[in-house]
């Protein structure tokens, strides 16, 4: 495959991981945040920036772990899962640690989200999904930038919605959480159209 | 033994993981568009939930406080991978539409809560007996809303037809979205009800 193929294969894994396969809204992983940190619009964007960063990091070590050690020693089919949530607790651990004594301002700023991180499906999800696919070390980090910019997308404009709903009239079968649960169905609806972007 | 139908209740309906705590969200939207999808993801996810309740409160006299966290996820994901193999050896067409979600058991909150709340105090028996009823309770939610999806989106159940072929399928039913909607009218339901009953009191 020429070096160009190469680059062309990135944006489209970067476009379907983020836009088209929106983690979300058509993948279904990470809804305990989604529905439970959009209630505002700052905690919503806290919580997207500590994903970001957590799911690019744990996307290299996982890859890492799977190329170095699982495969090499033919343990991918037995260890693999124990391997992935060990490490990826562990460094979440770590890196909140690491901020609570290193940046005391950014640890206020995220450090309430990282906990949250640890039992957070998408995390976990962007490993396996990047090993499922077999991608190599590049195609694996663009996934997970990708994955996690959706979640992002999606955060942001669940929180934005609900923001104006609250000075709004919700029917009163659906005041609460149902709502969020309703608008996600109807922006999963509008995601449906970019079905068939990509061949 | 009355004790023991309390506990296997308590998770069918009074704390119903996936209606009541609303947690688990995931699969129940993910793998509800079809019925053989929602009922190989109860298998494996009983074959978690159950053995890992037994084993960890098994062990609960011996793990330390301060890494219990760590022990459970390691017992979980030991169980997941046993429930991850036998589905892909004995079901695997199915296994493959939905094999992200069964590996994804391992993070699933409603095991981990559970090892946490109840396995971790209480004796053998009753943490069997709470697995049993936590995977009856996540089970028959996740089943109801596939059959509901598959019969309206294919009018099919299981692969079987069921609805005259003269019915026009909508579509929609077994595509994401519906997932969302299905989770949000019963949240409303369930709420609606409680308020209802809480003016009652």
């Amino acid at each position: 495959m020429s070096f160009s193929h190469y680059l062309v294969d990135l944006a489209k894994i970067f476009v379907s991981s983020s836009i088209i396969n929106n983690i979300i809204l058509i993948q279904f992983l990470g809804l305990c945040s989604y529905i439970g940190l959009t209630d505002n619009m700052s905690s919503s964007i806290g919580m997207s920036f500590a994903v970001i960063f957590v799911t690019v990091c744990s996307a290299i070590l996982a890859w890492i772990i799977d190329h170095w050690i699982l495969i090499p020693f033919h343990l991918q089919s037995a260890l693999q899962i124990t391997a992935f949530v060990l490490v990826i607790g562990s460094f979440v651990g770590l890196v909140e640690m690491y901020l609570k004594k290193a940046s005391p301002n950014l640890y206020k700023a995220m450090g309430i989200y990282l906990p949250l991180i640890a039992t957070n499906c998408i995390i976990m999800g962007v490993a396996f999904i990047n090993s499922l696919n077999n991608y190599d070390f590049v195609q694996s980090v663009v996934e997970a930038i990708g994955i996690s910019l959706g979640y992002t997308l999606a955060m942001i404009m669940l929180a934005g919605i609900r923001e104006r709903l609250r000075n709004s009239d919700v029917p009163q079968f659906f005041k609460g959480k149902a709502i969020a649960f309703m608008i996600s169905g109807i922006l999963a609806l509008a995601f449906l159209g970019f079905q068939g972007m990509i061949k | 033994m009355k004790k023991y139908f309390k506990i296997i209740w308590d998770g069918i309906t009074p704390t119903n993981p996936v209606l009541i705590i609303q947690i688990g969200l995931c699969s129940v939207i993910a793998v509800s568009n079809s019925v053989e999808s929602a009922l190989l993801m109860t298998f494996a996810f009983s074959l978690v939930m159950i053995p890992s309740n037994i084993i960890i409160s098994s062990i609960r006299k011996f793990i330390p406080n301060e890494i219990r966290v760590p022990i459970f996820v390691v017992v979980i994901a030991a169980f997941t991978t046993i429930s991850a193999l036998i589905a892909r050896a004995y079901f695997t067409a199915v296994y493959e539409l939905i094999k992200l979600y069964i590996l994804l058991i391992v993070v699933n909150c409603i095991i981990i809560g559970r090892a946490e709340a109840f396995a971790y105090n209480h004796t053998v028996s009753e943490s069997l007996f709470d697995g049993i009823g936590m995977t009856i309770g996540y089970g028959w939610v996740l089943t109801a809303i596939a059959v509901v999806r598959e019969l309206l989106g294919k009018g099919t159940l299981a692969g079987i037809q069921v609805l005259p072929s003269s019915y026009q399928p909508a579509l929609i039913m077994i595509l994401p979205p519906a997932g969302f909607l299905m989770i949000g009218i019963l949240v409303g339901a369930l709420e609606t009800y409680l308020r209802k009953k809480g003016d009652k009191k």
